[in-house]
């Protein structure tokens, strides 16, 4: 066994478009998918923030009436993406106790139980849906793609806020090298554009307040980003060990070379501004990639506009990477896609994935002013990454200090 | 004011196509959930309590494994208009 694992397909749904191909397109373009939110909640309730990353095709449009009945939207983002994964990967003929899931989402099926309650205040329990309990949990996600796909090795969910999706991909490398798993569908989703969680993130002062230019908003590394921009959405990967791969031809997207999870134990929401945690996830995931940090080309940042969460980072990498840290070219995707909490991570390594397989980084946008206490090398237009054997990372931090890293190196047969 | 059988039908009809996609022209008195339609437990429960609402019945929790078919749906619901 080489202990190799490779990615052989992708699928996402997310603010920039409906798949991978044209989110990956967006993006290149420097196209933004935040926009304001058309809806009467929003004047009902006076929400303060009204703007957010809207799924660029909505999943009623993709899925049939039964399974948008029976899924929350959360769930429903993640079904679409890993239909698409696996179809991209050749949908393959697999022993079903060898193949896994391993998802992840930050909040769970919050659309699906604030329904409910207010259906109980308004109308009694008898009007409570009778799916409403496998419809709100937070395995929902994993479960319905565990179904769909008939994966019989396991369908675990990850939970650990905005790290979720960077997580579950990490937890997918140990299912895949215990000798047990051939192949993983892993990834991340969310459904969270509702009221609440809006004012919520609101009421911490978490999420950006530039009502009047969605589409600047999440500003990662400019001098005036006010915080991040809630999008919604789902990503997919298809994972599986080299030798499964190559016995069935795959197409090899990259290699996922490592992965790490370290927690702060420091503050619930603030990172802590050392990022000596965080810095250690790094070093651990390049450890596991066999790597060093020198061999790092790019990264694809975690940097959600915050002003606090994104001089944290910068921190860390600087313990990680010292001087080499100016030879790393940054992109920072939150700016075009918003962040979508458990779904960020998926839809980041994949985008890291891209980056490797056509090698080239995608840009970062609104990056009018940098902020001269983050000085690093930031992709403002797609940058060739260069025809060498590379190694790019994508980090992920949440609330409640978790850290995740996983790694990626473009990949040599 | 009360929903003739035909009345009854149709709203059923619509009920039951909002819930699981089924066509309405499907939805026929003579046609059985289960079998003909292949609605389960779980929609159907959905479908009763929208029909009580849209209707202004009470369908018994007891009562709804008597309701075959859409005729008897449609029967029991002209029925307890009273």
């Amino acid at each position: 066994m080489s202990g190799k694992i490779v990615v052989t397909g992708l699928g996402a749904t997310t603010p920039l478009g409906g798949d991978v191909e044209s989110t990956w397109k967006a993006l290149l373009a420097g196209e933004s998918g935040i926009s304001t939110l058309d809806y009467e909640w929003i004047e009902r309730y006076e929400i303060p923030v009204t703007f957010a990353g809207q799924a660029k095709v909505k999943a009623s449009e993709v899925l049939t009436i039964q399974e948008c009945k029976r899924l929350d939207p959360s769930s429903q983002f993640a079904l679409i993406a890993a239909r698409e994964a696996w179809a991209d990967a050749g949908a393959p003929e697999v022993i079903p106790e060898r193949m896994s899931v391993e998802y992840a989402t930050g909040i769970g099926g919050v659309w699906t139980l604030l329904d409910a309650y207010d259906t109980l205040k308004e109308k009694g329990p008898r009007r409570v849906l009778p799916m409403t309990v496998p419809m709100l949990m937070p395995n929902g996600p994993a479960a319905a793609i565990g179904m769909d796909l008939a994966a019989r090795g396991g369908v675990r969910t990850s939970v650990s806020a905005c790290a979720s999706g960077t997580e579950a991909i990490a937890n997918a490398i140990d299912r895949l090298r215990s000798g047990e798993i051939d192949i993983v569908l892993a990834g991340g989703c969310e459904a969270a554009i509702h009221p609440m969680p809006i004012a919520a993130f609101a009421a911490m002062h978490a999420t950006s307040r530039k009502n009047d230019s969605p589409t600047t908003a999440s500003r990662p590394y400019d001098v005036n980003r006010d915080g991040f921009v809630m999008g919604e959405g789902a990503g997919a990967l298809v994972l599986e060990t080299e030798e499964h791969a190559l016995a069935r031809g795959a197409k090899i997207y990259a290699e996922l070379a490592g992965g790490a999870v370290t927690s702060d134990a420091y503050h619930i929401t603030a990172p802590d501004p050392e990022g000596s945690a965080a810095a250690r996830a790094v070093l651990k995931a390049l450890s596991v990639a066999g790597a060093k940090p020198e061999d790092v080309v790019h990264i694809n940042a975690h940097a959600t506009s915050t002003p606090v969460g994104d001089i944290a980072e910068y921190n860390a990498l600087k313990r990680v990477f010292g001087d080499h840290l100016g030879k790393i070219a940054i992109s920072a995707t939150k700016s075009s896609t918003g962040h979508l909490l458990g779904g960020a991570g998926a839809i980041e390594a994949i985008f890291t994935v891209l980056a490797l397989h056509t090698k080239t980084a995608p840009p970062t946008i609104n990056l009018d002013d940098q902020d001269p206490a983050i000085p690093l090398d930031v992709v403002t237009t797609p940058r060739d990454l260069g025809d060498a054997n590379i190694l790019a990372i994508s980090n992920s931090f949440g609330f409640g200090g978790h850290n995740a890293v996983i790694a990626f190196r473009s990949y040599q047969g | 004011m009360a929903f003739s059988q035909d009345e009854v039908l149709a709203g059923l009809a619509e009920i039951v196509n909002d819930e699981t996609g089924i066509a309405t022209a499907s939805v026929q008195l003579d046609k059985s959930f289960t079998d003909d339609l292949d609605i389960d437990s779980i929609s159907m429960m959905t479908i009763v309590v929208n029909a009580e609402d849209k209707f202004g019945v009470k369908i018994p929790d007891e009562e709804v494994k008597n309701l075959i078919t859409v005729g008897d749906a449609v029967s029991f619901i002209v029925s307890a208009q009273g």
